[in-house]
């Protein structure tokens, strides 16, 4: 029987998260095959050229249009009597969406996978990440999340089928209504290489675009923020990195003015090189920073600036 | 309008949890505990529905052990009307699954119009009791809410996602989880603390229910995640850049 992996995607394009979750969805050993549930959807295409992928199912409808709960995973139901289990990215989608899936196949979904031991075995982080625990599903179907900063992205080269499949009619009770989403040219902040995030220190928003803003252009880098300058209102909602914002492990990560919370240290802490800049030398980022430099960090973002155009 | 908020009790999120060097488990013992900080959020936000005449009345429920009526006397310190405390073994594991399932039950008796609930607990951080709880009920959800508007049989939700906020229209009765921005829960007052003490507390247990708390996962191992190698300080920006294009090779 073959794994089911549900495709994070906007219509126009497949998100990154799902090559990634790809990788996890191979390392259960069976067959995987791709949902792609939207509306007038051209995803599927992109998800079909991943490598390790036999099939992708389209089911194309206007109630799938926006990744609704109450309609995708009715959907997923649908489908997993063909499916030992179902895996998706741990992006808001697929959080929203899974767990939904698991309660109606009565399975316990175990969430945030960052390891595959067996195909009933999985490590996940607890307590923001400060311990891990292996877990054996003892259900017949398994129900994954995935953290896809865990995992790197499958390569692309496949060619499987495309299939295109009618799900069940529309639920209702739910209605998108519409969406404020950030426009921007930068790499997304689960995807990028480099990340510059900036945190209470940074005073306000201005000072995001006016200090941090030339670096990151500079350096091809995602912004983030800590809660605790999302909280403030410097920055918008979706740059937030911690515990329960979004899980990142660029190869450069580099915190300013940011004091180090266990809650934003579970967002970051798996990066591969991380530097902190950081006026008080004893901020608890600087245990977890590969570099450290104890700066004012209205000082020291003008001097990366200058010294990364040299 | 009836709302109900369950909540959950939780190691505080100040504490730095130790791992106990067998693998068993952690070390819980003589923690400093607390409501979990998701649902204090979905607390305040029911008791601001109520203060706006939206609603009738809060109903508070947990699922855990004795000492979680803590939890919920400080859900009705804050203003919850009553609660519902049920309890379970100290050394019981309860997954998000059963306490769906818990809920269910008294969500088809007490009939509330809306669930307002934690996205997560920031214990297991599991982020899925919400989710299933509406899968159970049949019923319409809005995770991850950092507004939330009532309108007849209507409930508007915001919702924070990964590429900024999109926003959705739920037919009641609906179940919301609540994210971070949704608002800042009051303090309670020394008055308050005290009259909660006295609101009517329920005690049932989940076979009350008619559901089963045994564990669908098992806990093979439970260990530190690998610690990161002690950094070194540098002198300047230069120094830093320096460092990051040799050493580190990642410009």
């Amino acid at each position: 029987m073959a794994t089911l992996l549900l495709a994070d995607h906007t219509n126009k394009a497949l998100g990154s998260a799902t090559a990634k979750a790809l990788t996890a969805a191979k390392a259960l050993g069976a067959d995987v095959h791709i949902l792609v549930a939207g509306h007038d959807c051209q995803a599927a295409a992109a998800a079909a050229q991943l490598a390790g992928v036999s099939k992708v199912l389209v089911a194309d409808a206007p109630h799938y249009a926006h990744a609704l709960p109450e309609e995708v995973a009715p959907l997923i139901v649908s489908l997993m009597g063909a499916y030992t289990a179902v895996v998706a990215a741990g992006t808001t989608t697929g959080k929203n969406i899974l767990p939904r899936v698991a309660a109606l196949l009565d399975v316990m979904q175990v969430s945030d996978i960052i390891a595959v031991h067996a195909p009933d075995t999985f490590d996940r982080p607890i307590y923001a990440g400060n311990a891990i625990q292996t877990v054996q599903v003892a259900d017949a179907k398994k129900v994954l999340t995935v953290r896809t900063a865990a995992f790197a992205a499958a390569a692309v080269g496949g060619a499987a089928t495309i299939e295109t499949i009618t799900g069940p009619a529309a639920a209702g009770g739910a209605e998108f209504e519409n969406a404020e989403l950030t426009v921007s040219d930068r790499p997304e902040l689960t995807a990028a290489k480099i990340i510059i995030s900036g945190g209470r220190g940074m005073g306000n928003g201005e000072n995001f675009t006016k200090l941090i803003e030339p670096v990151a252009d500079k350096l091809g880098a995602a912004m983030g923020a800590s809660r605790a300058a999302v909280d403030a209102g410097f920055v918008p909602n979706d740059w937030q990195v911690g515990q329960t914002g979004k899980i990142v492990a660029p190869e450069l990560y580099i915190a300013v003015g940011i004091s180090g919370q266990i809650q934003h240290l579970a967002g970051m802490k798996d990066s591969k090189v991380i530097v902190a800049i950081n006026k008080d030398g004893d901020a608890p980022i600087f245990q977890v920073a590969d570099y450290g430099l104890v700066a004012d960090l209205f000082q020291a973002l003008p001097e990366l600036d200058a010294e990364l155009k040299r | 309008m009836k709302i109900l908020v369950p909540v959950k009790r939780v190691v505080d999120a100040y504490v730095k949890i130790r791992v106990k060097p067998d693998g068993s488990g952690l070390e819980l013992a003589n923690v400093k505990m607390s409501i979990n900080p998701f649902d204090e959020i979905a607390i305040e936000e029911a008791v601001r529905l109520k203060e706006k005449g939206l609603a009738t009345e809060v109903v508070v429920v947990s699922v855990g052990p004795a000492k979680s009526q803590e939890a919920l006397r400080s859900a009705m310190a804050i203003g919850g009307d009553r609660g519902i405390l049920v309890e379970t073994a100290e050394t019981d594991v309860i997954e998000p699954l059963a306490v769906a399932k818990i809920l269910k039950a008294i969500a088809d008796i007490e009939k509330p119009a809306l669930v307002l609930m934690g996205k997560q607990a920031i214990d297991d951080d599991c982020n899925q009791t919400g989710q299933m709880l509406a899968a159970l009920l049949g019923w319409p959800q809005g995770t991850f809410a950092s507004k939330i508007a009532i309108d007849g049989g209507v409930i508007h939700v915001t919702r924070e996602v990964d590429g900024g906020l999109e926003t959705v229209k739920l037919k009641t009765p609906a179940i919301v989880t609540t994210d971070l921005r949704l608002n800042e829960p009051r303090y309670p007052t020394l008055p308050n603390i005290m009259k909660a003490k006295k609101k009517p507390l329920e005690i049932k247990t989940a076979a009350d229910y008619g559901v089963n708390l045994a564990p669908r996962l098992k806990v093979l191992k439970t260990t530190e995640p690998p610690v990161r190698k002690a950094g070194i300080k540098v002198g300047s920006v230069a120094e830093l850049v320096a460092k990051l294009k040799t050493d580190a090779g990642v410009l």
